[in-house]
């Protein structure tokens, strides 16, 4: 992967609507949705080893949780008939353990077609809701509405807003194996992983998908943005299905893992971010959710098994990084953070965007003054990490071609074996995050962010990190020539990791050492109302909040730099 | 391979002809086609046409070969069975015949040093957990396979060739692995189990021949079983730290492969590792004993390693840098012997 940016127009791979997977996917939606809610089915009850008591605790879980969440955390997009569907679950529970007299087969008959209800309803209720007009309308809203806003806010303020000086790629770039993306995408099936900072990540990643010309991909969003009439739009015409992080039941987490692995199977491209949520620390994520990973595992062998060969049936994981020098939201994630380290199982999901007013505000402030955003594309890999090559097919570590297929054959067949994917999906998730880091770009305000705080630390040796973060940020001043030295220790340091092909650095960071700081500290944090990192009238180097400060030093975590300190 | 056009069952290979190896080939013969590889042809020559090893008898079904790629296609299920040394050399020779279907699992109780380009470990000040490498982490290192397993346990190849009752250990992440290996090694005389903590076990074969070598050092000076029941503990102590440290968890130390293993080493003079001591403590030097021993003592260089690693994590071994001392640098070992008794330990049991 070079550093240079990739700024050109890509025509679509697939010029006909028709011909885009998630449209054809959302023709059949009823059927998919039946097909999903079997497979979930069958999976349960595969999971309470076909036992009736089990089978029967496990309904009656899922009903108390249930109750329990409309009771105690109802969002504005839950449905009218919650409340009814789950009484009309319970009475006839009730009623089944209350009769004695009918026999257990039938019974368990009842039992299932309890659980064929449930698994029906959750699939209705993660399902995109895919269409093409939206689709387009939205497209053109992004690009036209956002390059209007840009070129007011760059140019010469608001009588320049139809100027076409600046288009959105001059601000948000895109580097990387953008032409292996569009070639593998007309050959096999996507599933793109993103690191994932802020909510405005999978519109980012939507309009990314539609300058690449790629047909767009499905992706689950956390339902609390479908809460918002204004994301609702967006996400839906993107074809976002729901995820609803509140649910945490075996008989909802079955159906959505079947959602995503039957969409993956259907040949829709995929888009997870394998965080789960966005990364409150601001570190790259290093630890994954690996339940809808498991679910690109588990299609590559369900392909295998329906015996596709070649790279017609092949899922293609492309890691991708979004690199920031401000992210809007990141007061109130590193505080989260902060408050959750060590007790996140007490974690209650919240929702801070509640009205349409709040996330317009942050669209708009985002795009007329954040500053610029960069968009890493990662080499493509099997499901087993292995990078591909430019027909797809998987390499080894000496570039000999092995095929992915031998992975789950197991005496000459394709078996399925729930064990060793649960393995794979582990080595996945480790060579996902080895890429976060190879193709993560390094900004001068990163550099800035990092060297700052590894200063204050060292010099504050005896505290542990909470009681350095409550230091007064008064007290704190870096002379500023002491300042470069270090910046330049670490700088030189990138450098050498980089040599080994470990990350990459953004262009600006080619510039002689008092620019690259002077870019880092005009642009880190740069539209937050305390600033994280300030040069003050004497020149020395100082910081308005010490929390955004970590938050946006913890984006160079990962490489051992904090060693030369 | 072509899955539609398989019919007969395949073969189990089997790398490295040793004493282990050998016994390894003959115990899966009783059930499946067995094809060796070994690299010497002569040694080939005599199992295909004597079915001895190096003396020792093999099966005369089991099929010898110096060909990695015919091992390969002829066999989905891989043992290799040979000395540290040599194992990456061998890994490397059958890496590009390996593909991602095979199953690989390893009987070899050694380390294998994965130092930077050109450097040797006299060049390093000291060496952390990633310049080690179990041999399963070689396997995965080297080649594509991914279904690695491991065998360990008290397994003294001359007990099992007399055909004795004993058990191992099947270790690997995959079940399937376990499965497989339970599959084809168990039988009436030999009990397979499992475990899923691949590095654990491996550490527990590779630690436990340092405390061997002690322990047949306290056998060469006349010392008796109070002596040996000491070391056992404190070397199981010193095991588990070491253990630790290094990535394996105590369940597994504590087990056949640990324990089991130690016990049966530290007793018997059927044990390489233990033979080093007894004759180093007899007064022999160490280059005497090892070029007279046919096969290698995997303990040496375990000794060596690990020393290098302890210092640099600032942890404390007492045996492993006493018997290094007297290794490798003329320390008598009744005084080696003083300098532990002398050692501060006060606890008995402090990692449970």
């Amino acid at each position: 992967m070079t550093d240079d940016y990739i700024k050109h127009k890509y025509a679509p791979i697939l010029p006909s609507k028709d011909e885009w997977p998630v449209v054809k996917l959302s023709k059949g939606r009823k059927e998919f949705i039946k097909k999903v809610a079997n497979a979930s089915k069958d999976r349960v009850i595969e999971q309470t080893g076909g036992n009736m008591d089990i089978l029967k605790e496990e309904l009656e879980t899922t009903l108390y949780r249930e109750k329990l969440r409309i009771k105690q955390n109802p969002w504005a997009v839950d449905p009218d008939d919650e409340f009814e569907f789950w009484n009309k679950v319970k009475s006839v529970l009730v009623q089944l353990s209350a009769e004695s007299s009918i026999p257990n087969a039938q019974k368990k008959k009842k039992y299932i077609e309890i659980l064929d209800d449930i698994t029906i309803r959750y699939a209705e209720e993660i399902a995109s809701n895919f269409q093409h007009t939206h689709y387009k309308l939205t497209r053109s809203v992004v690009t036209f509405g956002f390059a209007r806003l840009l070129n007011a806010a760059r140019v010469k303020g608001i009588k320049s807003i139809f100027s076409n000086q600046f288009s959105l790629q001059d601000k948000i770039q895109i580097i990387g194996e953008t032409d292996q993306l569009r070639d593998l995408a007309s050959k096999g099936t996507i599933v793109m992983v993103p690191t994932h900072f802020s909510n405005l990540d999978s519109i980012l990643i939507g309009w990314i998908i539609s300058v690449l010309g790629l047909p767009p991909f499905i992706y689950g969003a956390g339902l609390n943005l479908f809460n918002i009439q204004i994301f609702a739009y967006f996400m839906n015409s993107l074809g976002a299905y729901k995820v609803d992080r509140r649910k945490k039941n075996l008989i909802y987490l079955e159906t959505l893992k079947n959602y995503s692995s039957e969409s993956i199977q259907f040949g829709v491209h995929s888009l997870f971010f394998p965080g789960g949520t966005r990364s409150r620390s601001g570190k790259i994520e290093s630890k994954l959710k690996l339940g809808l990973l498991s679910t690109a595992v588990e299609a590559q062998r369900a392909n295998y098994q329906k015996g596709q060969q070649g790279s017609g049936g092949k899922i293609f994981i492309v890691p991708v990084t979004i690199n920031y020098h401000f992210v809007l939201e990141a007061p109130s994630l590193i505080k989260e953070h902060l408050s959750l380290t060590g007790q996140e199982r007490y974690y209650q999901e919240s929702d801070e965007f509640s009205t349409s007013y709040k996330i317009s505000k942050f669209l708009v402030k985002f795009f007329t003054k954040g500053s610029d955003i960069s968009v890493s594309i990662g080499k493509a890999m099997d499901v087993l990490g292995n990078y591909v090559d430019t027909e797809g097919r998987s390499l080894d570590k000496n570039g000999r071609i092995i095929e992915t297929r031998d992975y789950f054959i197991s005496n000459g067949i394709v078996s399925e074996d729930t064990q060793r994917e649960e393995e794979y999906t582990n080595q996945l998730g480790r060579r996902i995050v080895e890429e976060f880091h190879i193709i993560n770009r390094v900004f001068s305000s990163h550099l800035v962010a990092f060297t700052a705080f590894q200063i204050i630390k060292k010099q504050n040796r005896k505290l542990d990190l909470f009681n350095l973060l409550r230091l007064p940020e008064e007290d704190i001043a870096i002379p500023y020539e002491f300042f470069k030295e270090e910046c330049q220790r670490v700088l030189n340091r990138i450098m050498e990791i980089r040599q080994d092909g470990k990350v990459h650095v953004a262009p600006h960071l080619k510039r002689d050492i008092d620019s690259i700081i002077e870019h880092g500290l005009s642009n880190v944090g740069m539209y937050h109302a305390k600033r994280p990192l300030v040069k003050s009238k004497e020149g020395n180097i100082e910081t308005q909040d010490l929390n955004l400060l970590y938050f946006y030093h913890n984006r160079l975590d990962g490489y051992g730099l904090e060693k030369l300190f | 391979m072509d899955s539609k056009s398989f019919s007969k069952k395949k073969s189990v290979g089997v790398v490295g002809m040793g004493s282990f190896g050998t016994v390894i080939a003959n115990m899966l013969a009783e059930k499946s086609n067995v094809i060796v590889y070994a690299r010497r042809p002569e040694l080939v020559q005599e199992i295909n046409t004597q079915h001895a090893a190096d003396g020792n008898p093999v099966n005369p079904t089991i099929e010898a070969t110096v060909n990695p790629e015919y091992l390969c296609e002829s066999c989905d299920v891989l043992f290799f069975m040979v000395p540290s040394a040599g194992f990456q050399e061998v890994v490397k020779a059958f890496s590009p015949f390996l593909h991602p279907y095979h199953i690989v699992i390893h009987g070899t109780k050694g380390l294998c040093l994965n130092l930077p380009k050109g450097k040797t470990l006299a060049d390093m000040k000291k060496i952390t957990r990633e310049n080690i490498l179990t041999m399963s982490e070689v396997i995965l290192k080297e080649t594509v396979v991914v279904r690695v397993g491991c065998l360990a346990g008290p397994n003294l190849a001359k007990e099992l060739s007399k055909g004795q009752p004993a058990a191992t250990v099947v270790a690997s992440r995959f079940n399937e692995v376990i499965l497989e290996g339970q599959r084809l090694l168990r039988s009436d005389k030999f009990q397979v189990y499992g475990n899923s903590d691949i590095i654990g076990v491996e550490l527990s074969g590779v630690l436990k021949n340092i405390i061997a070598i002690a322990a047949g050092a306290l056998a060469g000076m006349g010392l008796g079983e109070n002596a040996r029941g000491l070391l056992i503990s404190r070397g199981m102590v010193e095991l588990i730290y070491l253990g630790n440290a290094l990535g394996g968890s105590l369940k597994s130390f504590i087990g056949l492969a640990g324990i089991g293993d130690l016990v049966a080493t530290c007793s018997s003079t059927l044990s390489r590792n233990y033979t080093v001591g007894f004759r180093l403590a007899q007064g022999e030097t160490l280059d005497q004993i090892i070029n007279s021993m046919e096969e290698v003592a995997e303990g040496i260089n375990t000794v060596k390693l690990i020393k290098t690693f302890v210092e640099g994590t600032g942890m404390r071994a007492p045996i492993t840098e006493n018997l290094y001392k007297v290794l490798f640098e003329d320390l008598k070992i009744e005084e080696a012997l003083q300098y532990l008794m002398k050692y501060p330990f006060s606890v008995d049991v402090d990692f449970l």
